[in-house]
C-alpha cells in the first residue's frame, strides 16, 4: 500500500486529538503506531478505517482520497482490541454476515470460504460456538478471521492483543506474523515493542496528537531522532 | 422446576378452591353455567380485541421508539409527551376521553374500532418504552462492528441490533402483552361485547356474582398464559451470553 497524511486534525469537544499530521510513508508494507496512551493512535486508525471524519485535511490510500463512506469500510479489515465479534452469532454465521449481506456472495459460496478461513486459523472445531464460549484468544483469531475472509484491501489493527494474557497475546501475534509472510497490507496500533520491531516495516511514534518521527524498526529502537521517542522507548523498555 | 410449578399451581389451585367451595352455592353455579353462550361470545369478542392490538400496538409501539430516537426535535418532542401522557394517565380517562371526546368529534362512532384504537395507543406508548431501552441496550461497541464491516443503517437494525434487542426484552414484551389483553377489560364501560363486559351482564341476571367472575379470570388465563409460555420459548432459543 501507499500511504500519505496531509494536514489531518481531529477534535473531540475541546480537545486536540490529532493536531495536524502530515506524513509520506510512501510504498510499504506493514506500519506500526507506537507511542503513549492518548496519543491519537487509535483516532488516526480509525479516520484510515473510515469511521471518524477529520475536521481539515485528508489520507491517500494507494493515491486515493479516504472517505468516511459505507463504501470504503466495506473494503477493509478492522480488528478492534475488545474483538467485537456479534454475540448472537456463532463463529461461522460472524464470518458470514459480511459475505453474504455487504459483499452478495451466494451462501454456499460464503459458506465455503468462511470455513476454509475458519480451518486456516484453526478455528474450524469452533465454527459453531458462539463468542462467548471461545477463549479471548480464540475470539481475536475469529475477528481476524472475519476481517481477512472479505479480502480486505488492507488490515487495520486496533492493539488486537492489549485485552489478552500473554499466551493468548502470542497465539494472535503469531497469526499476525502469518499474514506479513502471506504480503498482506497492514496498520497496527499496538503495546508490543518487541512485535512492532519485528513485524512493522516502518514505525511512527505519536504522541500528543504529532506524529514525532517515523522510520525504519532499526532507526527508531537504536537511533531515534527525537528525545520524547527515545525516553518513551526507555520507559516501556524498561523491564 | 417442572415439579415445583406444578405442586405450586396445585397448592394455589386448592386454596382458591377451597375458598370458592365455602362462598358459592350449587344453585349459583347452575344459574351461571345457562349463560354459557354469553361467555364464549365475551371470550370471542376480547380475542378479537386483544390480537388485534397486539399487532397495532407493536407498530404504535415501533413508530413512538423511532419517533423518540428521531434527529428531528419536533417529532422526538411530540412522540416523548405523547408517551408520557399516555403513560401517566389512567385507561379508564383515555377511553372516556378519547370514546366520548376526541372520536365523537372525528365521527368515529364504531365502538370496535374505537376500542382497538384506544387499547393499542395504551399498549404502544409502554411498548415503545421497553423497544427504546432494547434498542439502546445494544453496545456502542457492536454499532461500530457493524458500522466497520459495511452494513446499511437497514442492515444493523435486522442483524444486529434487532436480535440482541429482542433477546434482552422478551420477558418485557412478553409482560406487557399479556397486561394488554386484561386491560381489554376496561373497555367494557363503553359497551364492547368483550368478556368482562358479559360477565357483569351475567352476574346482574344470575345474582351470582362470584360464580360469574370465576370463569371470567380462566377465561383471561386461557390468553394470558400461552404468551408467557412462548415468551419462555423464544427466551431459550435466543440464549445466548454476552
Amino acid at each position: 500500500m501507499r500511504l500519505a497524511l496531509s494536514g489531518l486534525t481531529k477534535s473531540f469537544g475541546a480537545h486536540r486529538v490529532i493536531d495536524g499530521i502530515t506524513a509520506d510513508f510512501g510504498e510499504l508494507r506493514t506500519l506500526a503506531l507506537i507511542g503513549p496512551s492518548g496519543g491519537g493512535k487509535s483516532t488516526l486508525l480509525r479516520i484510515i478505517a473510515g469511521l471518524e471524519t477529520a475536521d481539515a485535511g485528508h489520507v491517500l490510500l494507494d493515491g486515493e482520497r479516504v472517505e468516511c463512506t459505507r463504501e470504503h469500510r466495506s473494503r477493509l479489515g478492522v480488528v478492534f482490541q475488545a474483538f467485537n465479534l456479534f454475540p448472537h452469532l456463532n463463529a461461522l454465521d460472524n464470518l458470514l454476515l459480511p459475505l453474504v449481506r455487504v459483499h452478495g456472495l451466494a451462501e454456499a459460496e460464503a459458506r465455503a470460504l468462511a470455513l476454509a478461513t475458519l480451518d486456516r486459523f484453526r478455528l474450524a472445531d469452533h465454527a459453531h460456538k458462539r463468542p462467548a464460549e471461545l477463549s479471548g484468544g480464540q475470539k481475536q483469531r475469529v475477528a481476524i478471521a472475519r476481517a481477512i475472509a472479505i479480502k480486505p484491501r488492507v488490515l487495520l489493527f486496533d492493539e488486537p492483543t492489549s485485552a489478552l494474557d500473554p499466551e493468548m497475546t502470542a497465539e494472535v501475534l503469531d497469526v499476525i506474523e502469518e499474514l506479513k509472510s502471506e504480503a498482506r497490507d497492514f496498520v497496527l496500533v499496538t503495546h508490543e515493542m518487541g512485535f512492532a520491531r519485528h513485524v512493522a516495516d516502518r514505525i511512527a511514534f505519536l504522541a500528543e496528537g504529532r506524529i514525532v518521527e517515523h522510520g525504519s524498526p532499526e532507526q527508531i529502537f537504536t537511533a531515534a531522532a527525537s528525545a520524547q521517542c527515545r525516553d518513551f522507548l526507555a520507559r516501556v523498555l524498561r523491564h | 422446576m417442572k415439579a415445583g410449578v406444578a405442586g405450586a399451581a396445585l397448592l394455589i389451585g386448592f386454596i382458591v378452591y377451597a375458598a370458592l367451595w365455602r362462598l358459592t352455592t350449587q344453585a349459583g353455579w347452575e344459574s351461571v353455567a345457562g349463560y354459557w353462550r354469553l361467555f364464549w361470545g365475551g371470550w370471542l369478542g376480547t380475542l378479537w380485541l386483544a390480537s388485534k392490538a397486539l399487532v397495532t400496538s407493536t407498530l404504535i409501539g415501533l413508530l413512538l421508539a423511532f419517533g423518540r430516537r428521531a434527529a428531528w426535535v419536533p417529532l422526538r418532542a411530540l412522540c416523548t409527551v405523547h408517551v408520557e401522557l399516555v403513560r401517566g394517565t389512567p385507561l379508564l380517562t383515555q377511553i372516556l376521553i378519547l370514546y366520548y371526546g376526541v372520536f365523537h368529534l372525528a365521527g368515529l362512532e364504531s365502538r370496535t374500532l374505537a376500542s382497538l384504537l384506544i387499547l393499542s395507543n395504551f399498549a404502544g406508548a409502554y411498548l415503545s418504552e421497553i423497544i427504546r431501552g432494547g434498542i439502546e441496550s445494544v453496545g456502542a461497541s457492536q454499532l461500530e462492528s457493524a458500522r466497520a464491516i459495511g452494513l446499511t443503517t437497514a442492515q444493523t437494525y435486522r442483524f444486529v441490533i434487532y436480535p440482541q434487542a429482542l433477546r434482552h426484552t422478551l420477558p418485557a414484551l412478553a409482560g406487557q402483552f399479556a397486561s394488554l389483553i386484561k386491560d381489554s377489560s376496561l373497555l367494557s364501560i363503553i359497551g364492547v361485547e368483550e368478556l368482562t363486559q358479559n360477565a357483569q351482564q351475567v352476574a346482574s341476571f344470575s345474582f351470582s356474582t362470584l360464580e360469574s367472575y370465576v370463569p371470567l379470570a380462566l377465561g383471561y388465563l386461557v390468553l394470558t398464559l400461552p404468551i408467557s409460555l412462548w415468551s419462555r420459548w423464544l427466551e431459550k432459543r435466543a440464549h445466548f451470553q454476552t
